[in-house]
């Protein structure tokens, strides 16, 4: 894996989304306090941190399904309301999930097609007849998703009921699924877990592909602490909520309250 | 054996089958898109029967009647999401379920109160008691006229849920809420499709069987016919709502026939419930329904 090439990325600092000193509790558990953290357009940031130190609420902030008590959350530039579950993916942001969320009676090509549903006008009536404007947009729709089987190596399996595959595979689908929206922001919960070497190989592959060729922003959490310091341009470290380090994979590797926290030492 | 007498009764119970499949269909579509047994598809049927035939007897052509009801039935699922399933939104569905029981005796209550509970007489021209011969069997021709209208519904939710945009939005909820979302599908309009598509299917199975049996109240009992459909068939298969139904059909006719000479007669009403006593033994997730698997 090529992994200098990627370092060497020109540096644009455009801040996508800026995370302003937010805290969130359930309860009495403080799941986050007084967080600051900002995605830098086009880059790779990893979240890790030991379990149960806020990695997934964090996710779950920037995508919205969470809103914060405390703090706020720009996006663009702009304070971000409120939103409703299912219009995180109008903003331009998608994600996976730790535990896959594929729809299982669907073949692999079904999935990655329902991935463009915000794309799709509705029409029933042209659709019905499969007629002119219905026709076109099924075909055109169509055509991208193959786009990313193609990309993704499943050409295989394309028309196979997910529920089927193996986990890997499972996997990769559903980051197809997520790709198939045209994100401006990916959002990956734990990408690489339960995978063999080989697959995690090619699941960094395409991470960095997906980044390099589209400019797609990725937000990773990830447990495997040799592929986050491969791959991330930056990483953050969370511990029981508080984020205690936040800077390139070699900045990070040395902090000593880091390497304590992972130890268990203090 | 009289082989023509047998295949008159197993065509029979077919057909009677078909009238099963046709409610059992209702409550498929909703326990697929949302995992809840919809207790109130009973009175579904009933409410938009007695619309129909009322409208009718106001004079209303049978056409816009139609429309109208179609209309009304989407009007009873818009609300339906509004006061229900919003408020309840991500709770257990055991809650939704005893939710579902109320909306039932509330659609049982409104409709008799705004449509009044006389019988009503629904007469769609074909003669209940014509039958035509083929060999030496009689076929009755109301059962294969309301096979062909059960038949047809069945093609075009098929091939709705299959091949249009929002019948895939209609399967990505169903198999999985959570990602639904991330992909950007809204979760109530989608309910409101389920539940406007669910009262279209019971304004179909409430004119036939209201043609059959007179549109009055006993039309919402038609419901626990549907329950041993289901389990045969399995809760999430719309053709399992079909094969269900044939089986539940023939299976009663059959029995009532050759079975009530040796344990006596009126066993048609029981034996469904008790093959699906037997195929929840052996297959507990139906013939058609999904396997359940968890991962421990």
């Amino acid at each position: 894996m090529n992994v200098n090439a990627k370092n060497n990325k020109s540096a644009k600092l455009e801040v996508l989304m800026d995370i302003k000193d937010i805290s969130l509790s359930f309860g009495g558990l403080k799941a986050l306090q007084n967080v600051n953290l900002h995605i830098q357009k086009g880059e790779i940031l990893a979240i890790i941190g030991p379990n149960g130190a806020g990695k997934s609420s964090m996710l779950n902030v920037i995508s919205g399904i969470y809103i914060p008590q405390k703090g706020v959350v720009e996006w663009k530039g702009k304070l971000r309301k409120k939103i409703a579950p299912h219009d995180i993916a109008r903003m331009g942001i998608a994600r996976t999930f730790q535990n896959i969320a594929l729809f299982r009676g669907m073949s692999a090509l079904e999935n990655i097609l329902t991935g463009r549903n915000i794309l799709m006008k509705r029409n029933l009536f042209l659709e019905a007849l499969y007629l002119g404007m219905g026709r076109k947009q099924e075909e055109e729709h169509r055509q991208k998703a193959e786009e990313i089987i193609d990309f993704l190596e499943i050409q295989s399996i394309r028309k196979t009921p997910v529920a089927r595959l193996p986990y890997g595979l499972q996997k990769r689908v559903e980051l197809g699924r997520a790709l198939a929206l045209e994100p401006e922001l990916l959002l990956l919960d734990e990408p690489m877990a339960g995978m063999n070497v080989e697959e995690k190989e090619d699941m960094c592959r395409f991470i960095l592909d997906v980044n390099e060729q589209f400019g797609t922003t990725i937000v990773l959490i990830e447990h495997d602490m040799g592929v986050v310091m491969d791959i991330s341009d930056r990483v953050a470290v969370l511990d029981y909520g508080i984020k205690i380090a936040d800077g390139t994979p070699d900045e990070v590797r040395s902090e000593q309250k880091v390497i304590d926290a992972y130890l268990g030492a203090g | 054996m009289d082989w023509w007498f047998f295949i008159e009764v197993f065509v029979g119970g077919l057909l009677s089958g078909v009238m099963y499949s046709l409610v059992a269909l209702g409550f498929v579509l909703i326990f697929k898109a949302s995992g809840v047994f919809n207790f109130a598809q009973g009175a579904m049927v009933l409410f938009a029967a007695l619309t129909f035939v009322r409208l009718l007897e106001m004079g209303v052509p049978a056409l816009l009647t139609m429309a109208i009801t179609i209309g009304v039935m989407i009007l009873l699922a818009i609300f339906i999401e509004r006061v229900m399933l919003r408020p309840l939104v991500n709770q257990d569905l055991i809650i939704l379920f005893m939710a579902t029981i109320g909306l039932n005796y509330f659609i049982e209550g409104f409709a008799q109160l705004i449509w009044g509970s006389h019988v009503g007489v629904l007469d769609l021209g074909v003669d209940q008691y014509a039958a035509f011969e083929i060999g030496n069997a009689l076929i009755n021709k109301f059962d294969v006229w309301a096979a062909l209208i059960a038949g047809s519904l069945v093609l075009v939710l098929s091939l709705f849920f299959r091949f249009t945009v929002i019948g895939r939005a209609l399967r990505a909820v169903a198999d999985d809420h959570q990602a639904a979302l991330s992909v950007g599908i809204p979760l109530s309009t989608i309910w409101v499709y389920v539940w406007s598509t669910a009262g279209i299917v019971a304004l179909v199975a409430g004119v036939v069987w209201g043609s059959k049996l007179g549109v009055q109240f006993a039309i919402s009992t038609v419901a626990l016919k549907a329950i041993p459909v289901l389990i045969i068939g399995g809760f999430t298969s719309v053709p399992g709502a079909i094969i269900g139904g044939l089986i539940v059909g023939c299976g009663e006719k059959l029995a009532e026939v050759y079975l009530g000479t040796y344990i006596g007669y009126g066993i048609e009403n029981w034996f469904p419930y008790m093959l699906a006593l037997i195929v929840l033994m052996i297959r507990p997730e139906g013939l058609f329904g999904e396997k359940i698997i968890e991962r421990v």
